[in-house]
């Protein structure tokens, strides 16, 4: 089993198609709709990325990144975050807070497997999968 | 004595000669002694080291068949500026700098192709002001932001499934079933998210939808009670806390505590004028703000929101009202029909809500005359919020009353709109940014 990778994300579709191009490319891959217990699953799960969306219901994204950056126990945990396009000011705050990338919605699949790759395993091989980070 | 440095505009006028007899391919001497002027005296002209003038300019034009004003006024101004600020504005990455000096040239050999990029340049800037204020919207307007984060969200599901489908034709029938379905869902998603997007510029100060914001919900308080608190005229302040807990909608701080200020300063408008003294003297006023300003001590402003604030059924006429500070940001409003004011971003500039602010202390009145026809008198002031004192920054803000007028004025009425996105009236000077209608 590769590298296992939490996806917070409220939208259902989203959820299952990054899911499915993910477990193809060889990830473990969980995912979580709710903001207010994101945390909680983080702490479950001990996941070794997660891809966390801005705009969540019960918590926002940055707010979980800034609980994620306060505590030692997850302050080097790989985040990427998913933001809309035209709102730079989430791009900006997500950067500011801690997070180690960040994707606009919407993103191409080979976008996201990319930076996934890379956030992963920074100094990875760029084509390798989430099998190796 | 040497000759006055020339000016700008003038000091082209001799390459203009110049510039003209190289097109006409004349000599220098030949065209001098056809004036009767000696070449190295035409020499200094063409150069600009002398000034010329009266019959000898007239003689040259005609020499060189052109108006007199060709040669000594150049470009059409108007061009000629154009010219000179698309070369200000050109920006970082567009090569050489443009040779500014030589417009006249350019306009006088090339005056399609120079119209041209003063028209261009006058679009892009428009088109640039027009991002600028959408942009500006996106970012506060929530309702637009929302509904742009579920389009986004839409077209990212739709995205990244298709991208699954084409990219691997090889699929599991039962996943390329899942698929397929989702990115009809999604799709219906959409057109719905766009559709709602759509209504929203249209009706940007729309009533539909729920409160979502904390201005949202006190104006939503407001709006149920027609303006009008009787418990509040009967009890003041005390009235607020019993008032706020028994409606919906008040239980998020931020909300309350905005509403506990609005309704504060209710309170004190009450207090000051009580409404048994304050509908007598209205009705007799018939209901103009300008007799009973005597009555709130001299303030305007205070009158003008009493008027709003007059319970129904005393024949009062419907009254608009609008209060923003002196950032111009709208703090306070009461929806009139017929009249649109921007529950975000800035309305029209003309209001007298905005022109106050420019004379405080100085009550106008007006009669606004709208794009639908529509006119309403308005009564503005600006004022600060407290009394005066030494070493205090006032506090100001701006207050606007809006009556529609049943009888419309033919003459002398103030043309204004809803504030330029939503404006068809093009030629303003005071637009900001184009309009989106067609």
């Amino acid at each position: 089993m590769g590298a296992r990778v939490l996806l917070v994300e409220d939208e259902a579709n989203i959820l299952e198609a990054i899911s499915f191009l993910l477990s193809r490319d060889g990830w473990e891959v969980h995912g979580h709709g709710n903001g207010g217990t994101a945390l909680e699953t983080i702490a479950r799960l001990k996941p070794d990325v997660v891809v966390l969306d801005v705009m969540l219901p019960g918590r926002s994204g940055l707010d979980i990144l800034r609980d994620l950056r306060a505590d030692p126990a997850t302050e080097r945990l790989p985040v990427l975050m998913l933001t809309a396009k035209g709102q730079a000011k989430d791009r900006d705050m997500a950067l500011a807070l801690g997070a180690n990338a960040y994707l606009t919605k919407p993103f191409s699949n080979a976008e996201m497997l990319e930076t996934l790759r890379h956030v992963a395993d920074p100094d990875g091989d760029p084509s390798s999968t989430g099998s190796t980070p | 004595m040497p000759p006055a440095p020339p000016t700008r505009r003038n000091a082209l006028t001799g390459s203009r000669i110049r510039e003209r007899r190289t097109v006409l391919g004349r000599k220098q001497s030949d065209l001098a002694r056809a004036v009767g002027i000696s070449a190295s005296y035409l020499n200094l002209i063409e150069h600009n080291r002398r000034r010329i003038g009266g019959k000898l300019l007239v003689d040259i034009a005609r020499e060189l068949d052109v108006e007199p004003a060709a040669l000594r006024e150049g470009a059409d101004a108007t061009l000629y500026d154009s010219l000179q600020t698309a070369a200000q504005d050109r920006g970082p990455g567009f090569g050489p700098v443009p040779e500014t000096d030589r417009i006249d040239e350019l306009a006088g050999r090339f005056p399609g192709w120079t119209g041209l990029i003063a028209a261009q340049h006058k679009r892009i800037a428009g088109l640039e002001g027009l991002v600028d204020g959408l942009q500006d919207r996106l970012a506060h307007d929530p309702v637009l932001a929302d509904t742009m984060h579920e389009v986004l969200s839409t077209v990212a599901a739709i995205r990244s499934t298709a991208d699954i489908l084409v990219g691997d034709p090889e699929i599991d029938p039962q996943w390329r079933a899942r698929f397929h379905r989702n990115l009809h869902e999604e799709a219906e998603r959409l057109s719905s998210s766009a559709t709602a997007m759509l209504a929203h510029f249209e009706d940007p100060g729309g009533r539909s939808g729920p409160p979502s914001t904390p201005e949202e919900s006190v104006e939503a308080l407001f709006d149920a009670a027609d303006h009008h608190f009787p418990e509040i005229e009967a009890g003041g302040a005390d009235a607020i806390g019993p008032l706020l807990d028994g409606h919906d909608g008040m239980a998020d701080a931020a909300t309350r505590a905005l509403a506990e200020d609005q309704l504060r300063r209710y309170a004190a408008d009450a207090t000051r004028l009580p409404l048994v003294d304050f509908v007598e003297a209205a009705r007799a006023a018939e209901f103009a703000p300008e007799p009973l300003v005597a009555l709130a001590g001299g303030d305007v402003a205070l009158v003008l929101r009493r008027l709003a604030a007059l319970p129904p059924g005393l024949g009062a006429p419907s009254f608009g009202l609008a209060i923003c500070d002196a950032a111009g940001a709208l703090i306070f409003r009461r929806r009139i029909n017929a009249f649109s004011i921007p529950r975000f971003g800035a309305g029209c500039p003309l209001w007298p809500l905005y022109t106050a602010l420019t004379r405080p202390m100085s009550a106008e009145t007006t009669v606004l005359d709208l794009p639908t026809g529509a006119q309403f008198r308005a009564w503005a002031m600006c004022q600060p919020l407290g009394p005066p004192g030494f070493e205090t920054q006032a506090v100001m803000q701006a207050t606007m009353l809006l009556r529609p007028l049943e009888d419309t004025v033919p003459e002398g009425a103030r043309p204004v709109g809803p504030g330029c996105a939503l404006c068809p009236r093009e030629a303003c000077e005071a637009r900001r940014v184009a309009s989106v209608l067609g």
